[in-house]
């Protein structure tokens, strides 16, 4: 599948266990230049797993992850150090530095990055905050903000330096409805007027289906379909139908194993 | 058979952490220091770690004197030689005390705080969210940590020694009535400045970066969730407590046992 006529990141046969479990299996993934990909599956499959291996903070088993013709495994910790520059990365958790401002937070990569003057590093921060209409917070501790609101600075962060690649991690999840609106406007502008690339990793089908270029669906350490969202509604795999169409029951199980319910309701009443 | 495969998983287990402690100790502290960036989360981490521990230090140096006068008077009494006093309360804090005390005192203060601390940043994605901003988190978050337990325990266990021989010459001096000409010449006569107030200052310096160490490496490779946290934090106050009992001892026998 080398239909993409531009490939910024190309994963080839990339196998990861932990504690012998294996998370990846000989996985190929290719994600296009200045479009936004979204990696969806089960939790617990590894996607966050996925994010980190392409940020270099993991180390595959076998395979390679090239980034522009760089294999990130196998560079030293200074040319991570200039290719991180390039990537910004929106945590799960947002993952804020708990004893910084929100202020100081979002202008942290542009400290340890670049030697801007003060007060270009302030324009730079408060336009980034005002992006996610969060301006206003910025005298905050990130322990006065909601969830949502530590995920919205976060990504302020992640996007300080302009990176050309953004890797969002469940951006929506724990979002009101006027700011996932916001968010997926947001990731949209800026991947059309920054042309960044985005990877989003994410639950929220209908979300993800919206603003996603090209799909891939991970479960069972390995892809089990990718395309763009129409060829994906098209699929008739049953596991892919589930997942997409959000049933419990299919060849993913929801249900952790157990004995018949009824018998086991029942039983309590002997 | 079974049990046998067990020994040498726990052995393979205890080695493998032992090896993965001694490798961040080393990238966080002897690979490419920075001594600017570091200065200022350096004076931060001395206040947390050290400033913070003063009242817990200073109030326990003070009892343990005060009880050190106290007994000593009620034994050397029945010798006629109460006037030594001074001397026994200086030697006791001075040689094994102040040391020991100290480092049980700053595991418990401050390795604990600082394990939950590394912990909770591990588990919230702070430290991978530096690393991915280019940061080298055992620079940035271990190394000012360490060396802050590493130069704060020394002074601690100094001031430890101190307020402990005060707390003695309150309580035999006010109290008991004893001289104090005689209480404090006794002491500066007995205690050697080589012998043994360096060699306390060796001891806690050994303390303060086996404790140290333990504290950041338990935070540093915790399972980032709250149980895994809290059984880092129990760990910290565990082996390092065990760890400087046990050192004390070698260090106690190859400095005053004449080996
Ligand atoms: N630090 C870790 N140590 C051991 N196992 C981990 C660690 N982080 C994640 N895992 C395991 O790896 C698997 C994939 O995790 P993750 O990538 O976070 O999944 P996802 O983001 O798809 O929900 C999970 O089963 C998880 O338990
Ligand atoms: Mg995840």
């Amino acid at each position: 599948m080398s239909h993409f006529e531009d490939v910024i990141i190309d994963i080839q046969q990339l196998s990861f266990s932990r504690s012998d479990r294996p998370i990846y299996n000989n996985v190929d993934i290719k994600i296009p230049r200045g479009k936004i990909t979204a990696i969806m599956g089960p939790s617990g499959t590894g996607k966050t797993t996925l994010l980190k291996l392409i940020g270099g903070q993991l180390n595959p088993d076998s395979g390679k992850i090239y980034l522009d013709g760089q294999n990130i495994p196998t560079l030293n910790r200074r040319e991570l150090f200039v290719i991180r520059e390039r990537m910004g990365m929106l945590f799960q958790s947002g993952a804020l530095f708990t004893d910084m401002s929100v202020f100081e937070n979002v202008a942290f990569p542009l400290r340890v990055h670049t030697k801007l003057p003060e007060d270009m590093i302030r324009d730079i921060v408060l336009m980034k905050l005002e992006a996610v209409g969060l301006r206003g917070a910025s005298e905050l501790m990130p322990s006065e903000l909601s969830g949502g609101m530590a995920r919205r600075v976060a990504l302020a962060r992640a996007i300080a330096l302009d990176p050309d690649i953004v890797m969002y991690d469940e951006p929506f999840t724990g979002q009101d409805p006027i700011a996932m609106g916001v968010l997926v406007n947001l990731i949209r502008r800026l991947n059309e007027s920054l042309g960044h690339t985005s990877i989003i990793v994410s639950h929220d089908i209908q979300e993800t289906l919206g603003i996603a270029d090209y799909i891939y669906l991970v479960a069972d350490s390995s892809v089990i379909a990718h395309g763009t969202p129409e060829e994906l509604k098209e699929v008739n795999s049953p596991q892919v139908r589930q997942f997409m169409e959000g049933l419990p029951d299919g060849p993913v199980p929801f249900h952790f194993p157990a004995v018949d319910y009824h018998d086991d309701l029942l039983q309590r009443g002997v | 058979m079974e049990s046998l495969a067990r020994l040498g998983r726990f052995g393979l287990n205890n080695l493998a952490s032992l090896g993965r402690s001694g490798m961040i100790l080393f990238q966080a502290i002897v690979a490419r220091p920075q001594p600017l960036t570091m200065f200022p989360l350096l004076v931060q981490q001395i206040y947390f770690v050290g400033v913070l521990s003063l009242i817990i230090i200073v109030v326990s140096g003070l009892f343990i004197g005060m009880v050190l006068g106290l007994q000593g008077y009620t034994i050397l009494v029945d010798y006629g030689s109460e006037q030594a006093v001074g001397q026994m309360v200086a030697l006791s804090l001075v040689r094994e005390l102040a040391p020991v005390v100290t480092a049980l005192l700053f595991a418990g203060r401050a390795g604990s705080a600082l394990t939950a601390e590394i912990g909770l940043m591990k588990a919230t994605e702070q430290l991978s969210s530096l690393e991915m901003i280019g940061v080298d988190p055992l620079r940035r978050i271990i190394a000012p940590r360490f060396w802050a337990g590493f130069i704060c325990l020394p002074i601690l266990a100094a001031i430890f020694s101190i307020v402990g021989i005060y707390g003695g010459a309150l309580v035999s001096i006010e109290w008991l009535g004893i001289y104090d000409g005689s209480f404090w010449a006794n002491m500066q006569n007995s205690v050697d400045f080589a012998d043994d107030i360096v060699n306390g200052l060796i001891k806690s310096v050994v303390f303060g970066f086996v404790v140290t160490w333990i504290a950041v490496f338990q935070g540093y490779d915790c399972i980032p969730t709250s149980e895994g946290i809290s059984q880092a934090t129990t760990k910290t106050v565990v082996y390092a407590s065990l760890a400087v009992l046990g050192l004390d001892f070698i260090l106690t026998a190859v400095m005053f046992g004449e080996i």
